[in-house]
């Protein structure tokens, strides 16, 4: 039988060392291992985006990931967005918008949109609907969403 | 206050991911539960074994034999078992049969598919046109869950003496709700000496059903049953009657291991085993003279309700309160059937019936302007209702109703004439894309039909705490609307303090009278008005006890608190729903008052068809909707805004495949939901007039902008395409493409 | 749901010839694992057949990008994103460049890789038409040495495919078109999006004198593999532009597909949007002008 294996990883900016399976998926060692529930299991296909984070600077389906191919990397969940309790801008900008209902797709969604703004800092409305279509969102229509991460992009807003 | 768009209040847990939904929570000794499922779509449960390849003994197993209570489901019938026992009828294929618990989910998963059944299988009944035409008779003596009739005038009269009577068939598929989180609950049980005490926390609307249920499950008094609504990823119907089942799972696997239990659905299993949107087949036999005055509706509707009666006949009702539309018309006959198949139970779906109906009226409009050589816009504007018509169950229209300038306002967000001019101009030409307009004009009623509200007598209230805040003590669950927010906006206004000083008492049956359940869009207007009515209380009763002047500031109503429960001790106050007395509803025949109010709506929309592959593109939208008062503009738009996107998903691309009575295409890679990349901007615009009944006259909105887009979606592909047989929901690049290769074979 | 992980093996090897041991060692016992986002999905269903694994995701070998003047070599590891991030591409290659767009979404593209794409087999898969259209070559390695095929040699059936049970796909080469070039991709899929395709159609053509002297058409979602269109090409290879014979050429390309219906659409939809695909390419080819 398959024996676990102990990996570490940066998580958030913290060195975390884990007992796992290789093949245990990336979403249970974070949700299960580290406690870091704010990443969501939607379908376990790869297709809603709820379980999206950012690995190596990739955004990235963690219910597609193998914990060993997570090994000494470099992982940001939806927890590693604020400044302890300051609002990243993205964040803050999903709230004065309403681009959160149910709040199930805005982990995911909010990774998306923050490493959308890193790789393309001005895109027009179709080029952030192109970003986040890997991200399904069941309650708002995206329109509240797309207009959060406009915003962000002109450089509105702050803390609400 | 009322009018504000306050931030939601629960919105910061949510951004920063400390939101905690049901499988968020960490359990000491947790087990989690699988449920084992009949796998066959009708037959007799002879017996199960257990095959080897996994610790049995360290396995717990429920069975029926294990239910102490009764094995059956609380609900408007109750027809529903909780597993099927040993000689019992297995009904539909996703049937739960036995459930299993371990400590280790991949053990239990694996042990799910170690169990085998054995089933003696008898034929099933598949579809409405079978179970219709009973050849096999699988519910009561004719396949009928509930039958309803609606007789306004006379039908058929009016009909033999119309000019024209135009005929047409319309068919809706069922729809899964997709909410992204899927079904979760979690159940633990505790001894008080010889009394078990029964506690759920999990994904849920309706906490008083599930604490009906686990009562009649379990033959226990209400005080020693617990259910909390946890925070919920979605919902839109989905877990409103769904989680009384899973709740008795979790909590049957709790009792038979003494240890808690997590009952979480992989989203295979929720999208095939729980319920979906009723599928439908509407005929309609429309009668109107030369002028295109509407002179009498025939319409028989039915609607597939699966194995089980759960709540088709609510759905049916108001599916066939819709059924004749925005419009007047003297002589109406309605015949509504919910008939049983051997699938997995439909149940509530945000529009509960009336997106079915409207869908098959609207479609049907433009069918017989066209027939009449009208345009569509013009027949409806000389058929809408007006205040001092009356509806198809004898409803008088007491309100100053302008649908013929909802209509103008609509067209208006669009461009509409001049967009349908400009398309006119290019499908002339040999443009492999092809475009056009189209809309459609419906309502909602707002709340339970008829006595409904009476019946429940929801009683919802306020406490005022130490620190002078507010809590809010309603059953009324929060599923991404906002409704923590707008109640405690219509709070704080009833009360004159800042809403940061009004909270939401956690969900919790043993902290929170039963204000009915979040369903038929009735929490603003019905548990609203009812805080409304508590907050008015409390702010008396301090008033009158010479704890409070008006006016006064914030800072001296937390004084006058801290005052009164020295004084008075507990503050609370309750309110309890205040039937109107003029309303009257005919249960028997389906005549009166069959909702406090209507919310109206008209919806267009603008498509492109590239001929080429059938794909349809919305290139734009718009939602234009009178609701009364509108408590928060931007939670409100964002409610139109979702609702849109789901009738759209439905209208174009949603279709739920069944082969053998079970969901074949159970995988978000195979049940297409628009991504952004497939909706347009959705304009949204609300026309205020304050109503009767909601707090600053209110009305329902939550499932309004479910019932509008696929008529206009389906009317603007027939601006589009010509006259093709578009009258079919979803109307998929296959369908068109047949659609299409029918009306060039001529 | 989730997989039984105590029955299942991952191992890392070191470096390619490690790989390459261990295959030739055990044959056919395990199985190459890249991305991860066609084998974790069969994972998490609970229908990955198969129960050892050989995490290639860091064999270096299988990286990296050679940009030469006549051709563009592509490491078997490359993600679609990767893809879109050379140069050489968009410049010479946009159908590729087309493909990857369409591939999923951008958290699909970040770990998609162009050997699991390819190994994985799909008739559905967005990228081996393009590959089809370019005239793409593979080459296979093992300890026994290494041989490039052209890919449209390589699927030989449904889940058939030229490559040894030791053997992994390491490199993809493509010759770089010279002189007057056409290309066109169309994917039809069941949304914009996470799709996964009805119909794809990637067609490249070289104009030589204003007639078409090169012309191939790569197809997914309408065979048993992702195929080449050998009738179609036959009837438009050599003809001249402003004279294409479209007509005959959207009769010819039903003779080279075999569509079924399944859960996303019937083989009449595809026949008849394959050939109306085909005549918007011709259309679009007819209007080509130095």
């Amino acid at each position: 039988m398959a024996e676990t294996i102990t990996l570490t990883l940066t998580v958030n900016g913290v060195l975390r060392t884990v007992d796992t399976h290789p093949m245990a998926r990336l979403l249970d060692v974070l949700r299960e291992d580290m406690g870091l529930t704010g990443t969501k299991e939607g379908c376990g296909e790869g297709e809603c985006g709820a379980c999206t984070v950012l690995l190596d600077g990739r955004l990235v389906n963690s219910c597609l990931i193998p914990a060993l191919q997570a090994r000494d990397a470099v992982v940001v969940t939806v927890e590693g967005l604020a400044d302890g309790d300051r609002l990243s801008p993205m964040q803050a900008a999903f709230l004065t918008h309403n681009a959160a209902q149910c709040g199930f797709c805005t982990p995911g969604m909010l990774m998306a949109a923050e490493d959308l703004l890193r790789r393309s800092p001005n895109p027009d409305r179709e080029q952030v609907r192109a970003g986040l279509a890997g991200n399904l969102c069941r309650c708002t229509g995206y329109s509240k969403i797309l207009d959060a991460v406009q915003a962000v992009a002109r450089g509105e807003g702050g803390q609400p | 206050m009322i009018g504000a768009s306050t931030i939601r209040k629960e919105g910061r847990g949510k951004v920063m991911g400390t939101a905690q939904y049901t499988d968020d929570l960490a359990l000491d000794g947790v087990l989690h539960g699988m449920t084992v499922r009949a796998r066959c779509a009708r037959g007799v449960l002879k017996g199960f074994r257990f095959l080897p390849g996994v610790p049995w003994d360290e396995i717990t197993v429920v069975t029926a034999a294990d239910i102490p209570g009764r094995n059956a489901v609380a609900s408007i019938v109750d027809d529903q078992p909780f597993l099927v026992p040993v000689g019992g009828t297995i009904a539909h294929p996703e049937q739960p049969v036995l459930l299993l618990a371990h400590p280790d989910r991949c053990v239990a998963e694996k042990a799910r598919a170690l169990v085998a059944l054995d089933v003696e299988e008898l034929p099933a009944v598949l579809d409405i046109q079978a179970s219709l035409d009973c050849a096999l008779v699988i519910h009561g003596t004719r396949n009928v869950l509930k039958e309803i009739h609606i007789d306004k005038g006379d039908a058929d009269r009016a009909l033999a003496g119309a000019a024209h009577v135009i005929e047409g068939e319309y068919r809706t598929g069922a729809q899964e709700q997709l909410y992204l989180e899927p079904n979760a609950m979690t159940a633990s049980v505790a001894w008080d000496g010889p009394d078990l005490r029964v506690a759920v926390a999990g994904s849920l609307q309706c906490p008083y059903y599930v604490h009906e249920a686990l009562k009649q499950l379990f033959a226990l008094p209400g005080e020693r049953v617990r259910v909390v609504a946890m925070e919920m990823g979605g919902a839109f119907g989905g877990k409103e009657d769904y989680p009384s089942l899973n709740a008795g799972h979790a909590a049957l696997l709790a009792l038979k291991s003494g240890r808690p239990v997590k009952l979480i659905y992989d989203r295979e299993e929720d999208m095939a085993a729980t319920t979906k949107r009723h599928p439908s087949r509407t005929r309609i036999r429309a009668g109107f003279d030369d002028a295109g005055l509407l002179l009498a509706l025939d319409i028989d509707f039915v609607l597939d309700g699966g194995a089980y009666t759960t709540l088709s006949p609510v759905v049916l009702s108001r599916g066939a309160i819709h059924a004749a539309g925005p419009y007047r018309c003297p002589d109406v006959r309605i015949l509504a059937r919910a008939v049983a198949t051997s699938t997995p139970p439909c149940g509530a779906f945000r529009g509960f019936g009336a997106p079915q109906s409207l869908f098959a009226i609207e479609r049907h409009m433009d069918v017989c302007a066209r027939a009449l050589g009208m345009d569509p816009v013009e027949l409806r504007r000389r058929n809408l209702l007006r205040m001092g018509d009356t509806t198809a169950t004898g409803q008088l229209i007491r309100e100053d109703l302008d649908l013929g300038g909802l209509m103008d306002r609509a067209m208006a967000e669009l461009d509409y004439r001049a967009l349908q001019r400009a398309y006119a101009v290019r499908n002339a030409g040999c443009d492999r894309i092809r475009r056009g307009v189209g809309l459609a004009v419906f309502m909602h009623g707002c709340g339970f039909t008829g006595g409904g509200e009476a019946h429940m007598a929801s009683v919802a209230g306020v406490e005022a705490l130490a620190d002078g805040t507010v809590a809010i003590l309603a059953a009324s669950t929060e599923m991404g609307q906002g409704k923590n927010t707008v109640f405690c906006q219509i709070v704080a206004e009833a009360l004159g303090v800042p809403v940061e000083q009004v909270e939401m008492a956690a969900v919790d049956t043993d902290q929170v009278p039963n204000s009915g359940p979040t369903v038929a869009s009735r929490s603003t207007m019905m548990v609203g008005r009812i805080l409304e009515d508590a907050a008015r209380g409390l702010r008396q009763v301090l008033v009158q006890n010479g704890l409070l002047r008006e006016p006064y500031t914030p800072g001296e109503f937390r004084a006058a608190v801290a005052a009164g429960r020295a004084r008075l001790g507990a503050l609370r106050c309750y309110g309890q729903f205040r039937p109107n007395p003029e309303a009257s509803w005919d249960d028997v025949h389906y005549r009166g008052d069959a909702y406090p109010n209507f919310s109206w709506a008209c919806y267009a929309a603008a498509v492109s068809v590239d001929l080429a592959t059938f794909e349809v593109k919305v290139e734009d939208f718009a939602a234009v909707q009178e609701v009364g008062r509108v408590v928060n503009p931007t939670l409100a738009t964002g409610q139109i805004q979702g609702g849109v996107a789901q009738g759209i998903g439905w209208g174009l691309w949603e279709e739920v495949t069944f082969k053998a009575g079970r969901m074949a295409n159970n995988q978000l890679t195979n049940y297409i939901i628009p991504t952004s990349a497939d909706l347009p901007f959705i304009r949204v615009a609300f026309l205020e007039n304050a109503a009767q009944g909601g707090p600053g006259g209110a009305k329902g909105i939550g499932e309004l902008p479910m019932d509008g887009p696929a008529p206009a979606l389906l009317n603007a592909l027939r601006d589009a395409l010509g006259d093709l047989r578009l009258d079919e929901v979803p109307m998929t690049p296959d369908r068109i493409l047949n659609r299409w290769e029918e009306a060039q074979n001529g | 749901m989730r997989s039984y992980l105590p029955d299942y093996e991952l191992k890392a090897p070191g470096s390619l010839a490690e790989a390459l041991a261990t295959l030739s060692a055990e044959p056919g016992a395990w199985t190459p694992l890249a991305g991860g986002t066609d084998l974790m999905v069969l994972f998490n269903a609970g229908k990955l057949q198969g129960r050892r694994f050989l995490d290639l995701s860091r064999v270096y070998e299988l990286r990296g990008v050679q940009d030469e003047p006549s051709r563009l070599t592509l490491g078997a590891l490359t993600t679609y994103t990767e893809l879109l991030e050379q140069r050489a591409v968009h410049q010479f290659f946009p159908n590729l460049a087309a493909s990857a767009r369409a591939t999923g979404a951008l958290a699909i593209q970040n770990r998609g890789t162009l050997g699991g794409n390819i190994v994985n087999a799909s008739p559905a898969a967005d990228t081996p038409p393009s590959l089809l259209a370019y005239g793409a070559e593979l080459e296979l390695v093992s300890v026994r040495g290494s041989r490039w095929i052209s890919y449209a040699a390589f699927h030989q059936g449904y889940k058939k495919m030229d490559l040894a049970p030791d053997e992994l796909v390491a490199r993809v080469r493509l010759p770089k078109p010279q002189g007057l070039t056409f290309h066109f991709y169309r994917k039809v899929g069941t949304r914009q999006a996470q799709a996964i395709s009805k119909v794809c159609l990637a067609a490249f053509a070289r104009i030589e004198d204003g007639a078409v002297a090169e012309f191939r058409v790569g197809l997914g979602s309408v065979a048993p593999v992702p195929a080449r269109a050998p009738h179609a090409e036959a009837a438009v290879t050599g003809a001249r532009l402003g004279a294409l014979p479209i007509a005959a050429a959207r009769q010819a390309i039903l003779a080279d597909i075999t569509p079924i219906d399944d859960i996303r659409a019937t083989a009449h939809y595809r026949n008849v949007v394959t050939a109306n695909v085909l005549g918007q390419m011709l259309g679009d080819l007819e209007k080509v002008r130095a």
